[in-house]
């Protein structure tokens, strides 16, 4: 494909506006250089592609990515993550900290964006850990980090359990203006949890996690937030009472967002059936309430991202009891499909499905891509809205095959993913290839 | 001439009692009535699985289960081995699942397991060609268990039907309470559990059964007392104060029994901690405690369990056969 090139015939959609109706885009040298409703003008040398009428929007900007390096690169290397994201239409990944050893100081920032720019076939941006080895005792070296290109300051898995080191963190941070991540779990009442604290469970004979320690680390984490100042993260969500906290905190003007996995929004505790391991998530699969507590909070715009949650785990890791396998699920190849298939199911809209992906993460961690607008990066995705597909296990990209969605039905599939004007992924010529 | 109706067990291994009809269960039980008379005999012995082979596989510590599958597989004849897990294995780094395909080129026929972790006897039983029997998954499921405590109160009382069983203690922790909730509910009879909150399940509510928290609320009207084993460990504080005032509220005394308005039978799956969930003058009254007998009971149901599983294995003939 030629530096320029327009693109006739698509459903434009752009998430910062809210705008869905059929149009045209433009790309010269990797930048969107226009766009409009209706018929395209006639441009000289540009090649034309016809989309006929798939939508076309912003790549997809995911905020939580596990990959296994360095340290677990039989996991998920930089580019196996990267080659799962293309195929799932994200062309932006933060990675999380959450490796061995643990992102906690420049030279490791460094050696990311290295392997990233050096194997990564999607845009990869990295995120460091808040507190030193992630153990949240001691604040990392934020500003050296930032420096070095750390775009959010994440602590992987777990809360900052003591709230004097939290409210440091979070005041040291805003010298730096640097976006923070904390789950929203508290430590003790989660601890040797492993399913929703509910009757299911109970019945099955395992450990609850209580919805309760998501509301009192929304709370406590909120209030400090409110206190401190600062951009706070309370990353994945998965209960209406959790939600129930952040909208008090909220409106109460604390400085914080919220995320959640997009297997929560698609699945409920019900999907664990007979110790499935690969259901076993963390936070935990809850009710169906709970669900469609969360697919409303998408809609509204009370949660503000929504996220793969990507974190491959291998057999060795999965193939166990229930409790004794390790929680997480690979996500980048389904998250479009999950959001597709809650369009269809009448839950939103497209452009609302897409704005916790896209407008929405670029403006927290302040990028210029995830927007259909002039002068912004050409991270485009073509997505085929009504493609009705089933997710195999053994076609997914990534390395590690750990999916809960294993012969699932999804709504809407990415046709093409195309990254500073370079497709990346293209359905259509995969296929004839 | 009429034709004997002869039940056709519906599962190939016995990994809880959810699953189990009523049929099953009770196909399980009138055998087991004909085991305990061999046993009682003074000739012991049946051929009936001669050259049939039974790993009891324990990855964590038991004695009286073991004991009683051993037993039960050696009186019908089967060839027994016990292997004793426990943590060396584990430690060593061999998955359950490497344990499961190790074993299963041994070629056994029964394979009697049991786990620390819920679900886990369930994952090994795919992975075997052989019968497998649950002897306890966590705080999941110990379906022979209940299956004994059944036959016992079936032999005592005739029939279970509209009997009310009061199950008390640990029941959060208890898989002895989840396999006897579900099958005395089957065979007709009404739960109660009674516990202090911080050891009733999540949901436990939803289960059919009557919620007490009061020990004395929860023993009026009922016919049958069971009592869990209350592990040492729950006891320090993080579930309960103490043993002395886990005993004083909830412990089963003769006080208590002489309080309710009928006579109560008594039961426990061992091993008891005298004087921390029950009192010796209760569990060693013959008139009144079953728990000697529901011992006796538990290799008669085990020799049906093994009995029914190997005569099933017939109609599910294994996966690798040559």
């Amino acid at each position: 494909m030629s530096a320029s090139f327009l693109i006739t015939d698509v459903r434009l959609i752009d998430p910062a506006r809210g705008t869905d109706a059929p149009g045209w885009l433009s790309v010269e040298a990797g930048k969107i250089s226009g766009f409009g409703e209706g018929d395209a003008p006639d441009a000289e040398g540009a090649a034309r592609i016809n989309a006929h009428g798939l939508i076309l929007a912003p790549g997809l900007i995911d905020l939580r990515v596990r990959t296994g390096e360095p340290g677990a690169e039989h996991k998920e290397t930089l580019a196996s993550a990267s080659a799962a994201a293309a195929v799932g239409g994200v062309t932006t990944m933060v990675v999380s900290p959450l490796t061995d050893p643990v992102i906690d100081t420049p030279a490791l920032i460094d050696f990311i964006m290295r392997r990233a720019r050096d194997t990564a076939s999607v845009r990869v941006l990295p995120a460091a850990a808040l507190t030193r080895g992630l153990a949240g005792e001691a604040m990392s070296e934020i500003g050296l980090l930032k420096e070095a290109g750390a775009v959010l300051f994440s602590n992987g898995h777990h809360p900052v359990a003591d709230a004097r080191m939290m409210r440091r963190a979070l005041t040291y941070a805003q010298t730096f203006n640097a976006p923070c991540a904390v789950r929203a779990e508290d430590a003790a009442l989660s601890a040797g949890g492993v399913a929703h604290d509910g009757e299911f469970a109970g019945r099955l004979g395992l450990a609850g996690v209580p919805a309760l320690a998501e509301t009192i680390q929304i709370a406590r984490d909120s209030l400090i937030a409110e206190d401190a100042g600062g951009r706070l993260l309370l990353d994945l969500i998965s209960s209406r009472a959790g939600l129930e906290a952040l909208a008090l905190a909220k409106s109460r003007g604390a400085p914080v967002t919220a995320s959640v996995a997009a297997a929560n929004l698609a699945l409920n505790e019900l999907d664990v059936g007979d110790y499935r391991t690969f259901a076993r998530l963390s936070p935990p699969l809850r009710s169906e309430d709970d669900r469609m507590a969360l697919v409303d909070a998408v809609r509204t715009g009370l949660i503000d991202f929504v996220t793969s949650a990507h974190d491959p785990q291998p057999p060795e890791d999965k193939r166990l009891p229930f409790a004794e396998a390790k929680p997480g699920a690979v996500g980048l190849e389904t998250l479009l499909g999950v959001m597709g298939s809650l369009v269809a199911d009448g839950h939103m809209t497209w452009a609302e499905a897409l704005r916790p992906l896209t407008s929405a993460p670029a403006s927290f961690l302040g990028l210029a891509q995830g927007r259909i607008a002039e002068g912004a990066p050409a991270d485009l995705i073509l997505i085929d809205p009504d493609a009705p597909w089933v997710c195999r296990e053994d076609e997914l990209v990534s390395r590690s095959k750990n999916t809960p969605f294993d012969a699932r039905r999804f709504t809407g599939r990415v046709a093409t993913t195309i990254i500073g004007g370079r497709i990346v992924h293209d359905v259509r010529r995969e296929r004839a290839a | 001439m009429t034709e004997e109706y002869v039940h056709v067990f519906s599962q190939r291994h016995l990994l809880g009692i959810e699953g189990l009809n009523r049929l099953d269960a009770e196909a399980i039980l009138d055998l087991a009535e004909d085991y305990v008379a061999l046993s009682r005999g003074r000739e012991k012995k049946s051929a009936l699985l001669k050259g049939r082979t039974q790993i009891n596989l324990f990855f964590e510590p038991s004695t009286r289960t073991q004991s009683s599958f051993e037993i039960a597989g050696k009186r019908l004849g089967a060839d027994v081995m016990n292997m004793s897990v426990s943590s060396s294995s584990v430690s060593k780094g061999e998955t359950l699942l490497d344990t499961a395909a190790t074993l299963n080129a041994m070629r056994p026929d029964l394979l009697i397991v049991r786990h620390s972790a819920s679900g886990a006897v369930k994952l090994l039983s795919r992975k075997v060609d052989g019968a497998v029997v649950n002897a306890g998954d966590g705080n999941h499921e110990h379906p022979t268990q209940a299956l004994l405590d059944a036959l016992t109160l079936r032999r005592r009382l005739g029939s279970l039907e509209g009997c009310t069983v009061a199950i008390c203690g640990d029941i959060l922790h208890s898989r002895v309470a989840r396999s006897n909730a579900i099958l005395l509910q089957l065979l007709g009879a009404q739960v109660r559990f009674i516990a202090p909150p911080t050891l009733l399940p999540t949901g436990v509510r939803d289960w059919g059964g009557e919620v007490f928290t009061s020990m004395d609320e929860g023993l009026k009207g009922a016919d049958v007392v069971m009592m869990l084993r209350l592990q040492r460990e729950r006891m320090d504080g993080a579930f309960l104060p103490s043993t002395r005032e886990f005993f004083r509220f909830y412990g089963l005394t003769p006080e208590r029994l002489h309080a309710c308005d009928k006579d109560v039978l008594v039961m426990h799956p061992g091993p008891m901690n005298r004087g921390v969930e029950i009192d010796s003058a209760v569990a060693d009254d013959p008139d009144i405690s079953l728990i000697n007998e529901q011992v006796e009971m538990g290799v008669a149901v085990r020799m049906a369990v093994l009995d029914i599983l190997s005569r099933a294995q017939s109609n599910h003939p294994p996966r690798g056969g040559l």
